[in-house]
């Protein structure tokens, strides 16, 4: 397809490619198309003739200087593709890491892309960019072929230099090579041009190239960003979802010096020139509003959720269920809580939009760029292509920020006053505005025969979403069912929540292994087994087993039938395609119920690592993320309202929460390099709460472990009929 | 009402006509252009927008522009001196203390105030003072061994002082 073709499709680049190359000043432009269909499952709309993979994703351009700039839509929100991205570049261009520089998430710049989530920019665009940086490598050694003379077979490359192999003093850079020239060339992945051996820059441990500005105060966030007449905006929060505004008095507000106050609906805000006095404005409307008509609250969310399940389907099966429970010798019936939990980025949603005529620009805090031009587009009834998104970093998204609701009201402020605003949510505003991680139910029908081994598997999952759901044991009869996505979604699936609910790091995949762990770990009990032993006896996939070995070597495992009194908690999973095992070491307070994590061991096998520091800090932060969840988040709400809207309720892992972290990335460079972001996030649940049942014999069916949780369970496992 | 406020700010005297109830916070973000200095949560929970008031770490969302008049503040625009990073800065890039960076200048600040009244702090110490502050991405761990290593360069005559 045609760049021209493809402009006119909304949300298109608003210029051209061909305008794009001579706007650049000349050099040499790979673009390149990410080929796989299966990273939609992510939830992002596919639109005609603008979805992967028809449509070119990054490009490459080398200038006439020699240096090299990849363009691509993703952000930066602390996972490290401003680093990670052109170190694939790099290596494949034999040029040093500081020859590369990155331009991300600028909707004018760079080509359309879904957005920044699901660990998928090094699973997707590492084949990507490496097979445009190949490409541009080639014709790069095209031009120095013809320049000096020498078939292409007898030249080399080192350092941005090309030369005779025989005779180096023939040589010429990429800079000379590129220079004049307007060559533009298209690609599409194929598989890795260069073997893992041959690379120089990947594989080995970088700095984030963004650390700088980060520890001087320069990094700048959308907050951050200033442009001349702006007004900072705070929009009026109804007291729950669900509340519908009756009677509004803005007249104090109003009398406050140089407040513009904006009423449009039940859209309500004020506006001053600084952002405080706005607020402080803002408080001085007085608003009644009908209550909301929801009747559910953190408790009987459960039960509410089981009976508005919409239909489901069965995503894996083999065997016969029937044939299976025969076989069983016991056979374990259980079910398994997860609360919502709050994305909690330290910036909250964040937007500032101008507006000059029929062009409007919008720096957002987004893990969608692209989405957000939309967005913005269809608010200010303006063609997509006049507007321009330019993504500054982003304070943490966790998939929070793949809902771009703030940079909208901020539009919408915009053209109603007729000067650029900046809307940045309080931190009350994220926690009710939210797209909550859902509560889900797993009911879980399992048993196992005389000899330990795993006969039967029935699984049903209800509002997690079905990622990772799918077991991955050797199990003769079984059945995985799952009804209720975790997104938005339409239908029975949105209605069901009393808010928003969406994609919260690794979406599904820490309520689906919470239970099916939980689950591995009561049958091994039962059956007289060690955890570890137990789960190597009934696997047969090689590759998990050796991810399990990895971690057991590492952490010094020794066998031992749960509960041991050692807290100690093994679990496995597989996210997406990498394969990951977590051990945690736990105390648990036995007159307080309090947990405390002593030392984590969590090994993955990622395929090809192309950042090994990057990884490692992946794994890091998604441990720690994963304490949350396991021990203390989870949002209290009734009646629509919600009640956690501030770190004084609504707690967050401390540094005293943090155990001694030990990450092993297992080496597999025989599979190409798959996501990191999140895969070690969701064994946490799991590994704790085994870790608890080994310490203490009591276990915990609900996430957050918090102290009455546990205080409940340890008096159950006390009681004899605890059994 | 709106007065004349004046205090030192980053080594140097600064005067603002403002409200004097105002927070330093906002004051610093907009009216001195300084946006180092982060929103976080708005009440003091998260450590986001912590600064140096006369050597002690503050949350500058808290704080009144009033309680800062004649005094010295320090933002994390003043921790880098000509062109030369401060012991913990090279620390936390060395480690890798950050992802996302947000909270990064909040936890560097609180860092260098309690590296100035205990220039040798142990780990608990280290983790006691970094306890108000809230970081999604976890990078704790490592900001603690950053922490630990600018304490050690100090020592080793790294310093360079408050202004």
């Amino acid at each position: 397809m045609s760049h021209d073709e493809r402009d006119e499709y909304p949300g298109g680049s608003s210029i051209s490619r061909r305008d794009f190359l001579k706007l650049a000043g000349g050099g040499i432009l790979v673009c390149v198309t990410v080929g796989e269909a299966s990273l939609l499952q992510e939830g992002g709309q596919r639109r005609a003739g603008q979805g992967y993979p028809e449509d070119f994703n990054a490009y490459i351009l080398v200038h006439p200087d020699g240096r090299v700039t990849t363009y691509t839509g993703k952000i930066e929100q602390g996972q490290g593709a401003i680093t990670s991205l052109p170190m694939i570049v790099a290596d494949e261009l034999d040029l040093p890491l500081a020859s590369v520089d990155i331009v991300l998430g600028d909707t004018d710049l760079c080509p359309w892309d879904m957005g920044t989530f699901g660990s998928l920019t090094t699973r997707m665009f590492g084949p990507a960019l490496r097979a445009a940086a190949a490409e541009a490598r080639a014709v790069l050694i095209e031009l120095a072929s013809a320049k000096l003379k020498v078939p292409a077979d007898k030249l080399a490359v080192k350092d941005g230099v090309v030369y005779e192999r025989s005779d180096p003093r023939n040589k010429a850079t990429y800079g000379e090579l590129a220079a004049g020239k307007k060559i533009e060339r298209h690609v599409t992945p194929k598989p890795s041009p260069k073997p893992v051996k041959e690379w120089k820059v990947q594989g080995t441990p970088v700095l984030h190239r963004d650390a700088r500005d980060k520890v001087t105060g320069k990094a700048k966030f959308a907050g951050d960003i200033r442009v001349p007449g702006m007004l900072y905006a705070k929009v009026l929060r109804p007291p729950a979802h669900g509340a519908k505004l009756k009677n509004l008095d803005a007249s104090e507000a109003e009398k406050v010096a140089g407040v513009k106050v904006i009423r449009d609906g039940e859209f309500v805000a004020a506006l001053h020139e600084l952002p405080d006095v706005a607020e402080k404005a803002l408080s001085l409307i007085k608003a009644e509003y009908e209550p909301s008509p929801s009747t559910l609250d953190d408790k009987n969310i459960y039960d509410h959720l089981l009976k508005s399940a919409p239909q489901g389907e069965i995503v894996a099966q083999g065997g016969d269920l029937k044939k299976g429970e025969a076989l069983s010798g016991t056979v374990f019936d259980e079910t398994y809580l997860n609360s919502y939990v709050a994305h909690s980025a330290m910036e909250t949603h964040t937007a500032l939009v101008k507006i000059d005529g029929d062009k409007a620009t919008v720096w957002p805090s987004s893990q969608a760029p692209f989405r957000v031009k939309d967005e913005v587009a269809r608010e200010l009834g303006l063609p997509p292509a006049t507007v321009h998104v330019i993504s500054p970093f982003v304070g943490g998204g966790f998939g929070g920020k793949t809902f771009n609701l703030q940079a909208v009201q901020a539009a919408r402020l915009a053209k109603l006053v007729g000067k650029p605003v900046q809307l940045a949510w309080t931190r009350a505003d994220e926690f009710f505005n939210d797209t909550f991680r859902p509560a889900a139910v797993v009911k879980i029908k399992s048993g196992i025969d005389a000899a330990g081994k795993i006969v039967l598997w029935d699984y049903a999952v209800y509002f997690a979403g079905t990622r990772s759901a799918a077991q991955f044991y050797d199990i003769p009869h079984h059945r995985t069912y799952g009804a209720g996505e975790w997104g938005g979604g339409g239908g029975g699936a949105a209605a069901a929540h009393p808010f928003a609910v969406g994609a919260w790091r690794a979406p599904g995949s820490n309520t689906n292994t919470f239970a099916r762990e939980c689950q591995i770990d009561i049958m091994a009990s039962k059956a007289k087994a060690d955890p570890l032993e137990f789960r190597l006896r009934n696997l047969a996939d090689e590759r998990m087993k050796r991810v399990l070995r990895a971690a057991a070597d590492k952490f010094g495992w020794t066998p031992a039938v749960s509960p041991s009194g050692r807290g100690l908690g093994l679990v496995c999973a597989d996210y997406s395609g990498t394969y990951v095992a977590t051990i945690a070491e736990v105390k648990v307070g036995k007159g307080t119920g309090e947990i405390k994590v002593e030392r984590v061991v969590c090994a993955q096998d990622m395929g090809q690592c192309v950042n090994p520091e990057g990884a490692s800090i992946q794994v890091e932060g998604c441990i720690t993320m994963g304490l949350g969840y396991a021990l203390a988040e989870e949002v209290h709400f009734k009646a629509g309202e919600i009640l956690d809207l501030n770190y004084d309720t609504y707690e967050i892992p401390r540094f005293s929460w943090l155990p001694k972290i030990e990450t092993v990335i297992v080496e597999n460079n025989a599979l190409p390099a798959s996501g990191g972001g999140e895969p070690a996030i969701i064994n946490m649940g799991a590994v704790l709460a085994n870790a608890v049942f080994d310490a203490t014999g009591a276990r915990l069916f609900q996430l957050p472990m918090t102290k009455e949780r546990v205080m409940k369970a340890l008096e159950a496992a006390a009681r004899p009929s605890a059994g | 009402m709106n007065r004349p406020i004046r205090f030192t700010l980053n080594g140097k005297p600064v005067s603002l006509t403002a409200d004097p109830e105002r927070m330093l916070l906002w004051a610093l973000r907009t009216d001195l252009g300084l946006t180092g200095t982060k929103f976080g949560c708005g009440e003091g929970f998260c450590g986001a927008c912590t600064v140096i008031l006369d050597g002690e770490a503050v949350r500058s969302c808290q704080t009144p522009l009033k309680t800062v008049e004649g005094k010295k503040v320090m933002t994390i625009e003043g921790l880098e001196k000509d062109g030369r990073l401060h012991p913990l800065q090279e620390a936390f890039i060395k480690h890798d203390a950050l992802q996302c960076g947000y909270c990064t200048p909040g936890i560097i600040l609180t860092a260098w105030s309690l590296l100035r009244t205990n220039p040798k702090p142990g780990r608990k110490e280290i983790l006691d003072a970094l306890e108000g502050h809230l970081c999604r991405c976890g990078a704790h761990n490592r900001i603690v061994l950053a922490v630990e290593e600018a304490a050690a360069t100090r020592a080793g005559g790294g310093s360079h002082e408050s202004r």
